[in-house]
């Protein structure tokens, strides 16, 4: 059949401007973006160690950055990337083993993930900010 | 015809992606496993961190236990950093020559901050 004689009421596939992503498609995104999130965060720990080797004066002035507002609200991001990746990518290693694809099952391991991130970012942040 | 005797399947067999495909992967795997203690402890010592000052910071990093685990922390974090790239690149970019300059790029990126973080730490481990 040709383009042109095709029928156009059939179901499209999902457009995403109209499309609500389930749950656990919206957390497969998130481990994506928070992987890219934490490649950058990689370097800017790697630009960390290597003010620190640095002289007393560089590194206060990346240490003023990271106590600013700009700064905090970095590490905190980092924080949370960090830990969702974590734990995220511990129920993706074990898919990798062939555990938990039902639906009912990654739908729970999700729920979990989230929990768990929520609490371990929740906690680093109070601690951190008590210790400044 | 077929010069030699060999079937097609053969002759193809061992030369696909059968023979190296599965690299990318398990590396990617493996770096990941590596770093569930790895991410955990830096995670941990970073907010234990929080407003350490110059001299506490160094006094940390120069640890020799500290020096090992944050050496492995950053050099394996890049690396599995600079994999994960590398499949979001070849998924989302479609165009070869953009593709291969940013693969490219982003392995360079990484292999330069993991050699400078490393030489960082080495320095304020063995004074300098």
């Amino acid at each position: 059949m040709s383009a042109a004689n095709r029928p156009t009421s059939r179901p499209l596939s999902p457009h995403l401007q109209v499309y609500r992503l389930p749950f656990l498609a919206n957390l497969s995104i998130l481990h994506r973006a928070t992987g890219i999130a934490l490649s950058v965060g990689a370097l800017y720990l790697a630009t960390w160690v290597v003010f620190a080797a640095g002289s007393f004066d560089t590194y206060a002035k990346f240490q003023s950055f990271n106590g600013s507002i700009v700064g905090r609200l970095v590490l905190g991001g980092w924080l949370f990337s960090l830990f969702f990746h974590l734990f995220n990518g511990i129920r993706h290693l074990f898919w990798d083993f062939g555990y938990g694809f039902e639906l009912k099952d990654a739908d729970r391991s999700g729920w979990i993930v989230v929990a768990v991130t929520a609490v371990a970012t929740a906690a680093a942040w109070i601690v951190g900010l008590r210790l400044i | 015809m077929n010069s030699d005797l060999r079937s097609h399947l053969g002759r193809a067999r061992g030369l696909g992606s059968a023979k190296s495909g599965v690299h990318h992967f398990w590396v990617q795997r493996l770096t990941a496993v590596a770093l569930v203690p790895l991410a955990a402890w830096f995670a941990v010592s970073l907010v234990m961190l929080s407003g350490a000052d110059y001299a506490m910071v160094r006094a940390w990093i120069g640890s020799p236990f500290v020096m090992v685990l944050l050496t492995l922390t950053i050099v394996i974090g890049l690396h599995h950093a600079q994999l994960g790239l590398q499949v979001v690149i070849e998924d989302y970019v479609h165009n070869d020559g953009a593709k291969l300059a940013m693969i490219v790029a982003v392995k360079f990126i990484a292999v330069f901050f993991g050699l400078a973080a490393t030489v960082a730490i080495l320095r304020i481990g063995f004074g300098g």
